[in-house]
C-alpha cells in the first residue's frame, strides 16, 4: 500500500521544501509575517539560519554565497520593511544574473490591499528587478511554487526570484509532496546552439587575421571556464575578460591581455578597436565595456554567444548570433574546430601578437612604486602575492574595486566577487561573509574603501556570531574615491560632498565588534600588516590602510570616447593611435 | 514602423503589469494593448500595438519572450493578418445634422446603437485606419466622446497561434 502523504502546515512545508531542495544556509531576519516559519526553523537542524543585521546584508551574503558556489543563495525576510530593505540586494543580483531565491513574508491574504501593518506590495516593488516572482495564495501551491522558484532562478540566464508568502498560508495545512521536476510551458531555456550558426561562426573565426575573444560573466555562471580555456588555447587568440568575467580565463596566461573597458588595459582596449573578428562569449556589451558605441570595434565582424537572446544585438549589431548555453556552444565549437582541415595559422597571427606586444609594452598599469605614501595598487599587488592569487576576493564599488580587478590576477572562476552591473556600495562585507560560509577553509578577503565599508558595517556582528573570519582590507583615502576622481576630471576639482568627514576609528570599531583592527600608514608596513592579518586564521580582521588621497584609476576611457582613446596617466593626452 | 504583437501568457494575477512594466521600464512605445482570456481559461491573449525602429521592435519581441509567464509572442506583421478594433462614439446629432451623420455611419458600415433627442451613439468595428477615417470624416465639433478598444488581430488562413 502506498504511504499516504503527510499533512503539514505551510511553515513546515517551507522548511521541508528547503531541505528537499538541498539548501544548507538560509540568510534572514525575522518579523511578524514570518514568525510561523521562524518557529519551524527553531525545531529543525537541516537548514542553518544565518541571522544578519540588516536585510540588505542577507541578500548580499546570499549573493556572495551563490557567486562563490554556483548554488542559489536563499533569503528569508519579513513583510514591509523587511522586503524593501532586501530590494537593493535583489537588484544587485538581478543585474549580474545571480541565482537567488528570496522569500518575503506578507500580511495574511484577507488583509492584502488594506494598508495593513508592515504591508507593502512586494511583488510590485520587486517586479522590475527579479527574473520572476510569485505570490502564494494557497498553501496547496506552496511546495510547487518553491520548486519552480529554484528552477527559474538557476536555469537559463540565472537571476533572483522572489516568493511572497502571506502569513495565513504558513499556518494552513495540506498534503506535502515536493515535486521532483518542473515543467513550465511558458519557460524553456535554450541549451544547444544552432548547428548552422555554429558552422558559420567557425568559418568566420578561422578566417580571422586580428582576432579577439571577449568573454564575460556568462562563462562563470555557465560553468564554462574549462571550455573557454580550451577554446582559446586551441586557437591561440588573445583574450580579454570583462569585470564580471575575471577568472574565467587564467589571468597569468600569456594569451590573456587584461580586462577591457573603462578601466581595462591599454592592450585589451586597443586590440578590441583594431580586431577584425570579435568572439563575444557570455558578455552583454555593457556601456562600461564598449565606450562610445559609434566607435566600437569598427573593423570587426562579431560572433556573439549568449544564453539570453535579448542580450544579442541589444547594443551592438552582431554578424553571427548563437543563442545557447555557453558551455554547450563552446564544446560544439571546439569539436568543429578540431575537425577542420585547416588549422589556425600561427604565421597569420604573428603580426597581430607583435602589435599587441607593442601596446602591452606601454605598461599601462605602472604606478609609483617608490612612494612612501601608501599606493592602493601596491596593497593589492602585495595581497595577490601573499595569497598566491588564490584567495576569494569580494569588493565594494569604486576605485578600490577597479584596482582589485586590475592588480589581483584571478586564475580561477568564482574567486572575484563584486557588484558589476548595479554597482552597489556595501556589497563587499556581507558578500564575504556568504563566501566564507560556503568555503570555510579558504582565505576570503574583502577589498573595500572606507565609504563603501560603512554602508553595511553592521554585518561585522554576523561575522562574529557565525565565526566567518574574513579579512577586510579597507583602502582609506578619506574620499569617495571614484566620485572624487570624476569631480577632479569633469567638474574642475569641485569636490562636492565626496569627502568622508568624521570617520570612525576603524581599529576601535573592529575591536568593539569583537574583531581585530590594524591600521597601516606607511608603505614599508603594508606587507607585514597583510601577513599578520592573514595569519589570524580564525579571526576577522579589519585593516584600515591609509592610502594616497589623490590617486586615480588609470588607464581610463572617458564618457563618449572609444577604446582607442584611452587616457593613460594624468599627464598624457588622450591617446589616439591607429594601425599603420 | 507599426507592429501588432500577439501574446499568449499564463492567466496569472499581475501578468498585465509585467508587460506594462516592461514597456515603461525600457522606454518602449505602446500604442494600444488589449487583454482577455482565451478558449483555455488558463491562458490570456494580449494584443499589443507598438512601434519603433526594427532593432527596437526586435528587442521588444525578445524582452516579451523573456518574461517567464509569456508562452508565445508572434509579430502579426510577419503574417497575412486581419486586425479589428471596436469603437463606441457619441456624436451630437440635432435635427440639422442627423441625416448627415446617419449617412456617414452607413458609408462606414457602423451601427447607431443608442439615440436621444440630440445624440447618436455609434458602434463601429474595423481597422484602426478605418476608425481614424471615420473620426476625420465627422465634423470635429460634433464628437462628444470616443471609446476605442485597442486593436485585436488574427492571422489569416490555416495558421493559428496556440499555446
Amino acid at each position: 500500500m502506498a504511504k499516504s502523504k503527510e499533512i503539514l502546515r505551510g511553515a513546515e512545508i517551507f522548511c521541508r521544501a528547503l531541505k528537499d531542495e538541498g539548501v544548507k544556509h538560509l540568510f534572514g531576519y525575522p518579523g511578524g509575517a514570518v514568525l510561523h516559519i521562524y518557529d519551524e526553523l527553531y525545531k529543525q537542524k537541516d537548514v542553518e539560519h544565518i541571522l544578519v543585521r540588516h536585510e540588505q546584508g542577507a541578500t548580499h551574503a546570499a549573493d556572495g554565497y551563490a557567486r562563490a558556489t554556483g548554488k542559489p543563495g536563499v533569503v528569508l525576510v519579513t513583510s514591509g520593511p523587511g522586503a524593501t530593505n532586501a530590494v537593493t540586494g535583489i537588484a544587485t543580483a538581478y543585474m549580474d544574473s545571480i541565482p537567488l531565491v528570496v522569500f518575503t513574508g506578507q500580511v495574511p491574504t484577507n488583509m492584502i490591499g488594506n494598508d495593513a501593518f508592515q504591508e507593502v506590495d512586494s511583488i510590485g516593488i520587486t517586479r522590475p528587478c527579479v527574473k520572476h516572482n510569485f505570490l502564494v495564495k494557497d498553501v496547496k501551491d506552496l511546495a510547487a511554487t518553491i520548486k519552480k522558484a529554484f528552477y527559474v532562478a538557476t536555469s537559463g540566464r540565472p537571476g533572483p526570484v522572489v516568493v511572497d508568502i502571506p502569513k495565513d498560508v504558513t499556518a494552513d495545512s495540506c498534503e506535502y509532496e515536493y515535486p521532483k521536476e518542473v515543467e513550465m510551458r511558458s519557460y524553456k531555456p535554450v541549451v544547444k546552439g544552432h548547428p548552422g550558426q555554429i558552422k558559420k561562426a567557425v568559418k568566420l573565426i578561422m578566417s580571422a587575421k586580428r582576432p579577439m575573444i571577449y568573454s564575460g560573466g556568462g562563462v562563470i555562471l555557465g560553468e564554462a571556464s574549462k571550455e573557454l580555456n580550451d577554446f582559446t588555447k586551441i586557437l591561440g587568440y588573445p583574450i580579454t575578460n570583462t569585470l564580471m568575467g575575471l577568472g574565467a580565463y587564467q589571468a597569468t596566461d600569456k594569451q590573456f591581455i587584461g580586462m577591457l573597458g573603462m578601466h581595462g588595459t591599454y592592450e585589451a582596449n586597443m586590440a578590441m578597436h583594431h580586431c577584425d573578428v570579435l568572439i563575444a562569449v557570455g558578455a552583454r556589451f555593457d556601456d562600461r565595456v564598449t565606450g562610445d558605441l559609434e566607435k566600437f570595434c569598427p573593423k570587426a565582424k562579431i560572433v556573439h554567444i549568449d544564453v539570453d537572446p535579448s542580450s544579442i544585438a541589444k547594443n551592438v549589431p552582431v554578424d553571427v548570433p548563437i543563442v545557447g548555453d555557453v558551455k554547450h556552444v563552446l564544446k560544439d565549437l571546439i569539436a568543429m574546430i578540431k575537425a577542420e582541415i585547416t588549422k589556425p595559422d600561427t604565421k597569420v597571427l604573428e603580426p597581430w601578437w607583435k602589435q599587441i606586444g607593442e601596446w602591452a609594452a606601454v605598461d599601462c598599469l605602472k604606478y609609483d612604486r617608490e612612494s612612501t605614501v601608501i599606493k592602493p595598487q601596491y596593497v593589492i599587488e602585495k595581497l595577490w602575492e601573499l595569497t598566491k592569487g588564490d584567495a576569494f576576493i569580494t569588493s565594494d564599488v569604486g576605485q578600490h574595486q577597479m584596482w582589485a580587478a586590475q592588480y589581483y590576477k584571478f586564475d580561477k572562476p568564482r574567486r572575484w566577487i563584486n557588484s558589476g552591473g548595479l554597482g552597489t556600495m556595501g556589497f563587499g562585507l556581507p558578500a564575504a561573509l556568504g563566501v566564507k560560509l560556503a568555503h570555510p577553509d579558504e582565505t576570503v578577503c574583502c577589498i573595500s574603501g572606507e565609504a563603501s565599508l560603512v554602508m553595511c558595517i553592521q554585518e561585522l556582528s554576523t561575522c562574529l556570531q557565525y565565526d566567518t573570519p574574513v579579512k577586510i582590507i579597507s583602502l582609506n583615502n578619506r574620499y569617495m574615491g571614484m566620485v572624487r576622481q570624476w569631480q577632479e576630471f569633469f567638474y574642475s576639482s569641485r569636490y562636492s560632498h565626496s569627502y568622508m568627514d568624521s570617520l570612525p576609528d576603524f581599529v576601535k570599531l573592529a575591536e568593539s565588534f569583537g574583531h581585530i583592527g590594524i591600521r597601516v600608514e606607511q608603505t614599508a608596513d603594508v606587507e607585514d600588516a597583510l601577513k599578520e592579518a592573514l595569519s589570524y586564521k580564525d579571526r576577522t580582521v579589519l585593516m584600515d590602510v591609509i592610502t594616497d588621497q589623490t590617486e586615480n584609476v588609470y588607464p581610463m576611457i572617458a564618457n563618449g570616447k572609444g577604446h582607442h582613446e584611452m587616457q593613460l596617466s594624468p599627464n598624457s593626452n588622450t591617446e589616439q593611435r591607429e594601425l599603420a | 514602423m507599426r507592429h501588432i504583437l500577439s501574446l499568449l501568457m499564463e492567466n496569472e494575477a499581475g501578468a498585465l503589469s509585467r508587460v506594462a512594466g516592461l514597456f515603461s521600464a525600457r522606454g518602449f512605445n505602446i500604442e494600444s494593448l488589449t487583454v482577455a482570456p482565451t478558449e483555455d481559461p488558463s491562458v490570456s491573449r494580449m494584443t499589443l500595438v507598438t512601434g519603433g525602429s526594427e532593432a527596437m521592435v526586435e528587442q521588444i519581441h525578445k524582452q516579451l519572450n523573456k518574461l517567464v509567464d509569456v508562452i508565445k509572442v508572434v509579430d502579426l506583421n510577419d503574417y497575412r493578418h486581419i486586425e479589428r478594433e471596436l469603437m463606441l462614439i457619441k456624436v451630437l446629432a440635432n435635427v440639422s445634422a442627423r441625416d448627415e451623420v446617419k449617412r456617414m455611419v452607413d458609408i462606414f458600415r457602423g451601427r447607431i446603437i443608442d439615440v436621444t433627442e440630440n445624440i447618436f451613439t455609434i458602434e463601429m468595428t474595423g481597422s484602426g485606419e478605418k476608425l481614424d477615417a471615420f473620426i476625420e470624416a465627422l465634423d470635429e465639433k460634433l464628437i462628444m466622446e470616443v471609446v476605442r478598444s485597442g486593436v485585436s488581430g488574427i492571422s489569416r488562413g490555416d495558421k493559428a497561434i496556440q499555446s
